[in-house]
């Protein structure tokens, strides 16, 4: 079982991670990654993620060892970005290995959903050379709370 | 000498990441924010924003800082 958690500062390079997270598990009959990206669009410039060193990298770790709780896995990777990023530029990398695939979507899927608005992270975006901090949607919660 | 961390929208709002506050002794937490800008402090004290002392997510119901201390305020979260 290979878990990996990375909290990273510079830009990545999904496609290197995949293949790596790939390589690692031939055992794993299903792959499951999910990629979050800078989404081009409604005038937006840039984004930026704030952390918090003592909670934002641990929360992570424990939210890796739920998700292994909870789905058979032989190896997940949660690797989340912090700092300023353009449209286009990976956000979240979250990819799940199991012997079979439906484990590694549901565990994907819940990996995500937690990223989104119950881990230490804050978010901002640049319009119109105006930063404006962004919270969860109601959506995001009502996607957590599908979890229980 | 307590730290005080304004995460989030909370850093702009206090116009700095974060704050050194001396301390006399130990210090309540409504007495800290009590010496702050009352603007900012209604926002620290805010029901959305949760507290962590030194690392650990804390209750501010009878929070008291010693000398030493980082307290971090943390407004809703949102990633990915």
């Amino acid at each position: 079982m290979v878990r990996e958690v990375r909290l990273v500062q510079q830009r990545f390079d999904p496609a290197v991670e995949m293949a790596a997270f790939a390589a690692a598990h031939p055992e794993a009959g299903g792959l499951v990654t999910f990629l979050g990206q800078v989404r081009l669009g409604d005038g937006v410039e840039a984004l930026e993620l704030k952390h918090y060193g003592p909670l934002t990298l641990p929360g992570m770790e424990a939210l890796a060892a739920t998700v292994l709780g909870r789905w058979a896995l032989d190896g997940l990777l949660i690797l989340h970005r912090s700092g300023v990023m353009e449209p286009g530029e990976p956000i979240v990398l979250v990819a799940a290995a199991s012997r079979h695939r439906r484990d590694a979507f549901a565990a994907a899927d819940f990996a995500m959903d937690h990223l989104k608005s119950d881990s230490w992270f804050w978010k901002r975006e640049r319009v119109g050379g105006e930063w404006r901090w962004i919270e969860p949607r109601e959506q995001d919660h009502a996607d957590l709370a599908r979890w229980g | 000498m307590a730290r005080l961390v304004f995460l989030g929208r909370l850093e702009d709002l206090a116009g700095t990441a974060g704050l050194v506050c001396p301390l006399p002794g130990p210090t309540a937490l409504a007495d800290l924010l009590a010496g702050l800008p009352t603007a900012l402090a209604e926002a620290l004290r805010g029901p959305r924003v949760r507290l962590a002392l030194n690392g650990m997510v804390v209750e501010a119901q009878g929070l008291v800082l010693a000398d030493g201390d980082e307290l971090a305020f943390l407004p809703p979260v949102s990633g990915g």
